[in-house]
């Protein structure tokens, strides 16, 4: 079973002039353990997308299947729930809890699942080591560089043993050092841990990492290849 | 975490925090002290009622009190007034006959009421010998003494060593006089009560009315401690049988009232000024909540359930008011408990207080359940404050808030 299968997806928003399809029927099945890129010029509809595939968005029509569970069927205090033990997010910007430290916002996810103190203080510290930050566990945020937040902020996405990882364009914000050292280390806990990530993106150095990468346009699929 | 996600998000903004923070300060800060010095002010009066003039506890025939009436004595009131002496919890009985009457000097009369005491007795029980500014207590053996207050004096224009005349009934409806000579003038700082207050020898103003030996109208007895007047009340109760036995809050209605009410004037007082402080609280709450949209919109879409960013915003608003509170509650402490032995000099505008029976000077009187009591309505302020703004996160969708740029 595959862990995220789509059916038949729309997103239409009734603007006052003209209707905008940004989701415009998508079929499509993410397996376990994929590194997916989500590519597709400005306005294409994947942030509509990954939105409505991480149960933030609810979609026209069609259905969201994470591991069998419709995640549309599901009500909203529910959905919270769902999105806390099934999903990690990772955002262009904004992702972490400005007063918090790196390693408070890690934990913070996991004091939200209900984990013992032992437990997150242990997973907190090898999550921030595997993404290069254990020097940087006591800073807040704004002591850090975008691409250390954002390394941070992979960090807490995994934290909660999520099922696969969605992140909506999270180098948008970066330098290309900083860039190829948040794919480097996306890849390798992809390839050592087996985690999924569904990434959109527009910066071609980015596709070139992906193993699979589905191009929408005007929001439907155009291409959708495997390397 | 919520609890120190909350706590470091007030000081985020530290100066919109701090203003508000100081708002809230000098609020309860004034509203504390403004409690203290009034609290204060009425039991100054009340003490002073009872310590000159009510007693904690009175015994009188109940019909006595009703009209004054002469007629109703406790025939042998020295041998009860002994009885009564052997309750430990009491520290002074006093046997007095009382009769309202008329002072008269060659100029002029006056209505007064006149107080038939034995000088010892007494003054285990008031501390009228201590608020004389001229003359002495009853210590010289001289034939009818009298000692009156200086208002009385100025009114009947008389002084030190002058002859006043008492015209009053004796037991049998005969109208006597008695020629009285002042040994005394005292000053209670209660105008009113300096016009209207005469005392005499309990046995000049019996052989006068021709009351039987060892009768007497009232008994005015003194407690060791405020706390154990109920219970020393029973206690005469039982041994004085059908006689009325009353506690100072029976006796003066309107003191224990202008207790009661002042407690209630300082706790309306204190949300009248928590109510203005309201809006400011909200207004701050609101910023807060419209500057952390995106924030908040994250924290909903990585799993953060409604309830944890309700009580995120709550606590927030209550940690923003208890600080300002609890700055407040020490600074309007501190201002009191120094004012509790540091008085406070009202003697400018003394005349119309004094008229009253309020102390020229007054000394603040706070109580720690006031403190408390502020701390909690502070808490609950802060929580009502942040309902709104806290609904209005909450309204917040999750995906609409990240694309705001
Ligand atoms: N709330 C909304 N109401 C109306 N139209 C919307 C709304 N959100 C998105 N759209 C429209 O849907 C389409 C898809 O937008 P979306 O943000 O998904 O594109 P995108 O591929 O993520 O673009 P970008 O690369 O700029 O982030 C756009 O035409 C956009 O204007
Ligand atoms: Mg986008």
């Amino acid at each position: 079973m595959s862990v995220i299968e789509i059916k038949n997806l729309y997103k239409i928003y009734d603007g006052s002039e003209v209707e905008v399809r940004a989701v415009n029927g998508i079929n499509l099945n993410i397996e376990e353990g994929e590194f997916t890129a989500i590519v597709g010029p400005s306005g294409s509809g994947k942030t509509t997308f990954l939105n409505l595939v991480g149960g933030l968005d609810k979609p026209t029509d069609g259905k969201v299947f994470v591991d069998g569970i419709d995640v549309w069927s599901l009500k909203s205090r529910k959905l919270i729930d769902f999105r806390l033990h099934n999903i990690g997010f990772v955002f262009q910007s904004y992702n972490l809890i400005p007063v918090l430290t790196a390693k408070e916002n890690v934990e913070f996810i996991m004091q939200l699942q209900g984990w013992s103190r032992k437990d997150r203080i242990k997973r907190t510290g090898d999550l921030l080591k595997a993404v290069g930050l254990a020097d940087r566990m006591d800073s807040r945020p704004a002591k850090l560089s975008g691409g250390q937040q954002q390394r941070v902020a992979v960090a807490r996405a995994l934290a909660s043993k999520p099922k696969f990882v969605l992140a909506d364009e999270p180098t948008a914000n970066l330098d290309s050092k900083s860039t190829e050292n948040l794919l480097d280390i996306m890849e390798k806990l992809n390839q050592e841990e087996k985690i999924t990530f569904i990434f959109s993106t527009h910066d071609a150095r980015v596709i070139k990492k992906a193993r699979r990468v589905i191009t929408i346009e005007d929001g439907r699929i155009l291409k959708d290849e495997t390397k | 975490m919520l609890f120190s996600i909350s706590w470091r998000n007030v000081w985020r903004n530290k100066l919109r925090s701090a203003v508000i923070i100081i708002a809230i300060a000098l609020g309860i800060c004034a509203g504390v002290f403004s409690s203290a010095f009034y609290k204060g002010m009425a039991d100054q009066r009340i003490d002073k009622a009872i310590k000159t003039e009510i007693s904690h506890i009175q015994v009188h025939r109940p019909k006595f009190r009703q009209a004054n009436d002469i007629s109703q004595f406790i025939p042998e009131a020295d041998e009860l007034a002994a009885r009564i002496g052997e309750i430990p919890e009491v520290s002074g009985v006093s046997s007095r006959i009382i009769i309202f009457s008329m002072a008269s000097s060659a100029e002029t009369a006056s209505g007064v009421k006149i107080s038939g005491v034995m000088p010892g007795e007494e003054s285990k029980v008031t501390n009228l010998h201590t608020k004389l500014i001229e003359g002495n207590y009853f210590e010289e053996e001289r034939r009818n003494p009298i000692i009156v207050g200086w208002k009385l004096a100025e009114k009947l224009n008389v002084k030190m060593g002058s002859k006043i005349v008492l015209t009053l009934q004796d037991i049998d409806n005969n109208i006597v006089a008695g020629a009285f000579r002042i040994i005394g003038i005292f000053n209670t700082a209660n105008g009113i009560y300096d016009e209207s207050n005469v005392f005499v020898k309990h046995e000049d103003l019996r052989r006068l009315m021709e009351l039987p030996d060892h009768s007497a109208h009232e008994l005015a007895i003194l407690v060791e401690d405020n706390e154990l007047i109920r219970e020393t009340q029973e206690k005469i109760q039982t041994l004085t049988g059908n006689l009325e036995v009353l506690s100072w809050t029976e006796l003066s209605p309107e003191m224990n009232y202008l207790n009661e009410a002042m407690d209630l004037f300082m706790y309306i007082f204190i949300i009248i000024i928590l109510f203005a402080l309201l809006f400011g609280i909200i207004n701050t709450m609101l910023m807060v909540v419209l500057e952390r949209i995106k924030e908040i919109g994250m924290l909903m879409a990585i799993g953060m359930n409604r309830l944890r960013v309700f009580m995120m915003i709550v606590l927030e608003s209550i940690f923003l008011s208890l600080t300002g509170g609890v700055i407040g509650v020490l600074m309007g402490g501190g201002i009191s408990i120094y004012f509790e032995t540091n008085r406070i000099d009202l003697s400018m505008w003394g005349e119309v207080y004094q008229d009253l029976g309020y102390d020229p000077y007054v000394y603040t009187s706070l109580e720690f359940s006031l403190l408390v009591n502020v701390t909690i309505l502070v808490i609950i302020t802060g929580i009502i404050a942040s309902l709104y703004p806290a609904y209005k996160a909450l309204k917040n969708d999750p995906a609409d808030a990240l694309r705001i740029e």
